[in-house]
């Protein structure tokens, strides 16, 4: 649903961001879009989102391409980005002016979501807090039900409760023709709740697999030494020795931890190469 | 629900599934939640959700009935003592061997506090 051909991009002529980017994902799943400050997470979004646009390439996103921003794509995708923008009225004159730009907005699954974000129907937009505009645009963002949902550091500025308030929310609104892609450095706030990774370090994707394919290939251990013939593909010392990502033999299913995932991807790209081919 | 870390999620769901069965929280015979509805629950991915569900039809612990829901099977209790059983032996009978040959503990010793934990735990009651 959002594939990326041979995505070449810079902001300047000379300073080139990406080149020759290949990515293709699918709907019915949430990916999560993993990578250092810096990696360009945000800029391959915003490509996504016709933001910006690619120097050479081609970005298809739910069968549109973004940069001709075409109204029946921006019906198709909802985009919530990092630094959010909310405009001095009451919710329901938002709903009244933002609604009917997405055909199948549904305002009392908008309203819903409020409630269980506990956020206050009354109230001026601006009048609120940072998480509570943030809670109003990701309930707004789910209530569009666009195909394709993008989500810029979502769980910044949320407390703890409403974080778990997220993560039902999200999950109870994925559908199997919608694709969500959550770009995050909070990945615990995430656990569970993604089934896709995409990974992107300096500039290149180096992971773009479902969990079931990570479990299938990865194990996810604690070793009290680590050896040659283990097959260890990461290892971090830990209280009880080390924490591994090692090559899974056995065919056992641990969990992902994908704190541990990321650093083995980036450290040991060749050995993750070899494994994921 | 209290998530580990060792296990894969939808086999820790499945545990969590195979508990309410033996409960009688979720009786055999009966619909159990949809899908979508322990997804939210457990604030997970509904695709894990039903790899889940998926594992346990295979294990004949629940099944589908298209267009209704799932249902725990009527030998479900059964059927979850088994596959168990099976895990305790391959998973958690090892380390449990790892830790009395480290700490040097004899197979008598440990024979003599199991019947003891035996007969506190459960004969306690049946002495009168």
């Amino acid at each position: 649903m959002i594939e990326l051909t041979n995505l070449t991009f810079g902001y300047t002529p000379k300073k080139t961001m990406f080149r020759n980017l290949n990515l293709s994902i699918q709907p019915g799943s949430i990916y999560g879009l993993l990578g250092k400050n810096g990696a360009g997470k945000s800029s391959l979004l915003r490509l996504m989102g016709g933001m910006l646009f690619p120097t050479a390439g081609a970005v298809q996103v739910a069968g549109f391409t973004p940069r001709k921003r075409e109204p029946a794509f921006f019906q198709e995708l909802y985009f919530i980005p990092e630094e959010i923008y909310l405009p001095s009225v009451s919710l329901n004159r938002y709903i009244d002016t933002m609604g009917p730009f997405y055909p199948k907005f549904n305002e009392s699954q908008f309203r819903k979501y409020l409630s269980e974000f506990d956020v206050p129907p009354d109230q001026k937009l601006t009048a609120m807090s940072y998480g509570q505009k943030k809670k109003i645009i990701i309930s707004f963002g789910l209530a569009t039900n666009t195909r394709v949902l993008i989500m810029d550091e979502p769980t910044n500025g949320l407390d703890i409760p409403s974080k778990s308030q997220f993560r039902k929310i999200v999950s109870s609104s994925l559908t199997s023709d919608r694709l969500m892609l959550i770009s995050t450095h909070q990945v615990r706030d995430l656990d569970n709740l993604i089934d896709g990774i995409v990974i992107i370090d300096e500039n290149e994707i180096l992971m773009n697999h479902s969990l079931t394919d990570i479990e299938e290939r990865l194990m996810f251990s604690t070793l009290s030494a680590v050896t040659e013939t283990d097959r260890v593909l990461y290892a971090e010392p830990s209280l009880r020795g080390y924490s591994v990502v090692m090559e899974n033999v056995g065919q056992e299913d641990t969990k992902v931890d994908l704190e541990r995932l990321f650093n083995a991807v980036v450290t040991n790209r060749s050995g993750i190469k070899t494994l994921f081919r | 629900m209290d998530f580990q870390d060792k296990k894969a999620i939808y086999l820790q769901i499945a545990d969590y599934v195979c508990e309410k069965i033996l409960l009688g929280q979720w009786p055999p015979g009966e619909r159990i939640p949809s899908v979508r509805d322990l997804g939210v629950e457990l604030e997970v991915n509904p695709n894990t959700v039903m790899r889940t569900y998926d594992f346990l039809q295979q294990k004949d612990i629940i099944y589908n009935k298209r267009g209704i829901g799932f249902f725990a099977a009527d030998a479900a209790t059964d059927r979850i003592k088994s596959y168990r059983k099976e895990q305790f032996l391959e998973t958690e009978l090892p380390q449990f061997f790892r830790t009395i040959y480290l700490l040097d503990l004899s197979l008598e010793e440990i024979e003599k506090r199991y019947k003891a934990f035996v007969e506190i735990e459960f004969n306690a009651n049946k002495v009168e």
